[in-house]
């Protein structure tokens, strides 16, 4: 019965994986710069790492928003959110698993009367609008500051092809572990509360969590995402969402990389308290919506012409329609789960 | 990785080297045509051999650049410009090596008197090669420094146009036969051509620097 109820997590995972991988390696992949399956075994191998090892951090943030503690109500939770993502792939939104299952776990503590903690509610919806806002900032810089450079030095066209390979495949690895680091807790999260996996005990040296064996799971979910999926959502990216060279490309990868980093690594946030700064907010941020912000800045770093400014007026509508149509959908299925299927949704 | 530097570094080789060819060939098209006014034709044919020789050797790098370009996916959004560029630098190639190949063959009586105009209209058009290659060259490494090569490119061009009209005048203000006119004339326009054809190669190149800019 566990292993059914992680089945809406694991179908989310999956859709991550088709999805938001080819915000890494999109442009890479339909460019031809970097073959389809170097692309995924590249992006499977450092999603795992990222998600096992990092992921921790910003599954804490969406636990605090509300820890769901049944199984039923995780479940209920993550197949709304899934049906919300695929739907509004569907209609063509830039659909973020983020604001979906904020939205579900909005309608979890809405159905259970539970109280909703609003100033990490404002934490994570701030983080909304700052991360495409952030991928466009870097996205300027590092294009500025690299167009310079290359004009300075020199490079033969072919060397500079091949500086572009090797970086879409290095930072597209950086930009997987982000992935799997930022967004397992949208993946697995909220499963954590009510976690069916013990701590694994090999000898006296190696330990491994409940909650790392929880997220391990949900990255294998997003590989599978990755090696069935993504291959078309990569071709789709690459060709009409926008269109990039591998050089834009590399540098708009990065920008998202860095964005996702920024708001998972525990580790940078620390830092940041040691001198003295305010800590970066460790929350699950849209890497489709970053890579948006990202591709409008490299569009202002290139002049402005040709952007598509009512791209941000759909982000925006993303950010109200998707948690509020999850919230809504999983308030109605956790009526039915608990009513007609009679599985608890919530322990008291 | 190793392989993908090592095989970089070769195609990036071979490009020079292809440049190379088309960069010498201009000299050799110049000199061939000296040793014809100066009736040295042992040395004139050795001439048209030698750019023979180096015709073919540029059709096979460029063929063996184009299929490793290929294979390899290699720049892939600019590689239709690359190709370009590389097919029509073979144009202004082998026009020399047509040029020099009718004079071998026909064997103009040219007045002695036009022979200077002549070497110009030669000199001028290899110039136009020369920069024409030059700006090739810079649009692998130096993008901001093409523009200067076209404009020499295209200088030597309009001047080699001037050149062969005033060739043109003289021939036909001769009291020569008609069927004579026609024949010299059609000498100055295989050189005139050279130029035309580096003109083409440099249009080319000014939109694909635009494209790399963008």
């Amino acid at each position: 019965m566990i292993w059914f109820y992680l089945l809406s997590g694991l179908f989310l995972g999956w859709s991550l994986g088709a999805n938001d991988a080819a915000n890494i390696f999109g442009t890479a992949v339909s460019t031809r710069m970097v073959k389809f399956k170097a692309a995924a075994l590249t992006s499977s191998i450092f999603v795992i790492l990222g998600a096992t090892i990092g992921g921790a951090g910003t599954t804490d943030t969406l636990t605090q928003l509300g820890a769901i503690n049944a199984l039923g109500g995780s479940f209920t939770v993550a197949l709304a959110s899934a049906i919300t993502v695929t739907w509004m792939t569907k209609v063509k939104m830039p659909v973020s698993t983020t604001q979906a299952i904020v939205g579900g776990i909005l309608g979890w503590n809405w159905f259970t009367g539970l109280p909703t903690n609003y100033t990490t509610l404002t934490q994570i919806v701030s983080t909304w609008f700052f991360s495409p806002l952030i991928a466009a900032i870097f996205a300027i810089i590092l294009f500025k500051i690299s167009v310079r450079f290359f004009a300075k030095i020199h490079l033969h066209l072919l060397k500079i092809d091949m500086i572009t390979r090797i970086g879409l495949l290095t930072v597209g690895a950086f930009g997987a572990y982000s992935l799997g680091a930022n967004n397992i807790a949208n993946v697995m999260g909220i499963f954590v509360s009510a976690n069916p996996f013990k701590d694994l005990n090999f000898g006296s040296t190696i330990n491994i969590g409940g909650a790392e064996q929880l997220f391990f799971l949900g990255a294998l979910a997003i590989s599978a995402g990755i090696y069935t999926y993504s291959r078309k959502v990569m071709l789709t990216v690459g060709n009409e969402l926008y269109k990039l060279t591998p050089y834009s490309a590399l540098i708009v990868v990065l920008s998202v990389s860095l964005v996702l980093f920024m708001f998972a690594s525990q580790k940078l946030s620390a830092i940041l308290i040691t001198l003295g700064l305010p800590p970066i907010p460790l929350v699950p941020i849209s890497s489709t919506q970053a890579v948006i912000g990202a591709v409008i800045g490299i569009g202002i770093a290139k002049g402005g012409k040709g952007i598509r400014y009512r791209v941000i007026g759909k982000i925006a509508v993303g950010w109200i329609a998707t948690p509020v149509a999850t919230a809504l959908l999983c308030f109605l299925m956790l009526f039915f789960v608990q009513n007609v299927f009679e599985i608890p949704v919530v322990s008291p | 990785m190793k392989v993908l530097f090592r095989k970089t570094k070769e195609l990036e080789s071979q490009i020079d080297d292809y440049l190379d060819i088309v960069d010498r060939a201009a000299l050799i098209f110049v000199q061939g045509l000296k040793f014809y006014f100066e009736n040295r034709k042992d040395e004139f044919e050795q001439r048209y051999h030698d750019l023979r020789a180096m015709e073919s050797k540029g059709d096979f790098l460029r063929r063996d650049i184009e299929n490793k370009l290929y294979v390899h996916t290699l720049i892939p959004e600019f590689r239709g410009d690359v190709l370009s560029l590389l097919e029509h630098s073979d144009t202004v190639l082998n026009r020399m090596a047509i040029t020099l190949l009718n004079f071998s063959i026909e064997n103009p009586e040219i007045p002695e008197e036009l022979w200077p105009l002549y070497i110009d209209l030669a000199q001028a058009a290899s110039s136009a090669a020369e920069n024409m290659v030059k700006a090739v060259r810079t649009y692998f490494r130096d993008l901001s420094a093409v523009r200067d090569y076209i404009n020499k490119a295209l200088f030597y061009e309009k001047e080699s146009d001037k050149i062969a009209e005033k060739i043109k005048r003289q021939i036909f203000q001769k009291e020569i036969e008609l069927s004579r006119k026609a024949h010299l004339r059609i000498f100055a326009h295989h050189i005139e051509l050279i130029a035309d054809d580096a003109e083409d190669v440099c249009d080319r190149l000014a939109i694909a620097t635009v494209k790399r800019h963008e």
